[in-house]
């Protein structure tokens, strides 16, 4: 169980990256990114460089109630990210720009809507695609 | 200037996206045709004299907490309706048969196990309210 805010303020972070990364078609913001999640999927959210900010700056100014959630949706939203931002990686390292842009506006889709409205796009598909997957 | 009006495109989109998933959400729509209906066995609990008010969770569902306990204490005060909670990845052929796509999904079936109405993301305490008033 982790603090539901966290993996909030990582997908704000995530999405001001994006914006930055978008604009400036740099391979040093979106490379920074695909390690942040590339942390979160494969150790876990709680381990990322965002989290860490969180916990060291964030959470000691927050109320200390808060809604508790299960570590898994967050980690599969990452793994999400992750071939996302890897694919973005790969268009702007090999400067295949429509790649790079498209990969990145999914990405921010993504986090955008997970900052601003706490909805979470990977754990609504979870279902269905436990549904498919033992059809 | 291509690239910030993509980004202002995709942060509309997002934007509209959440905030027409924040309205539909919980929203309780009443069912005419009462095509669905379950049984007591499939749910693994005797049905409620009145109604009963089945709620789809998923074990890693941050709202299906929200949702037990606004639907525990709403129907605490009607005795003759029973709420029964149960696990979507472990009932996947009711899950299909009635067509659920996400947790929690919150179904109200009236005294011989039809459904009469559901309410897809955590519902509002005056919406169940409105709901069983209705039964």
């Amino acid at each position: 169980m982790i603090d539901a805010r966290g993996p909030r303020w990582s997908a704000g972070l995530t999405a001001i990256l994006l914006i930055a990364a978008l604009i400036t078609r740099s391979p040093i913001l979106i490379i920074i990114q695909l390690v942040q999640f590339g942390i979160g999927a494969f150790a876990g959210p709680p381990k990322s460089p965002y989290a860490w900010l969180y916990k060291r700056f964030v959470q000691p100014r927050l109320s200390k109630t808060f809604e508790s959630e299960d570590v898994r949706p967050p980690q599969f939203a990452q793994f999400v990210g992750f071939v996302f931002a890897l694919f973005a990686t790969v268009g702007a390292l090999t400067h295949t720009w429509p790649l790079f842009v498209t990969a990145s506006s999914f990405a921010l889709f993504a986090a955008f809507l997970n900052s601003a409205f706490g909805y979470c796009l990977g754990c609504k598909m979870y279902l269905l695609g436990v549904r498919l997957r033992r059809g | 200037m291509q690239t910030l009006a993509l980004v202002a495109l995709v942060l509309t989109f997002a934007t509209s996206f959440g905030i027409w998933d924040k309205r539909r959400s919980g929203r309780v729509t009443v069912k005419e045709d009462l095509r669905h209906s379950v049984s007591a066995l499939e749910i693994g609990s005797e049905l409620g004299e009145a109604a009963t008010v089945l709620q789809f969770s998923s074990a890693f569902c941050t709202p299906c907490r929200a949702t037990r306990s606004t639907l525990s204490s709403v129907v605490s005060h009607y005795p003759k309706i029973k709420h029964v909670e149960v696990d979507a990845e472990s009932n996947l052929d009711l899950v299909r048969r009635l067509d659920i796509r996400q947790t929690p999904t919150t179904i109200f079936l009236n005294s011989s196990g039809k459904e009469i109405a559901r309410a897809v993301g955590a519902p509002k305490r005056d919406q169940v309210v409105n709901a069983l008033e209705r039964i």
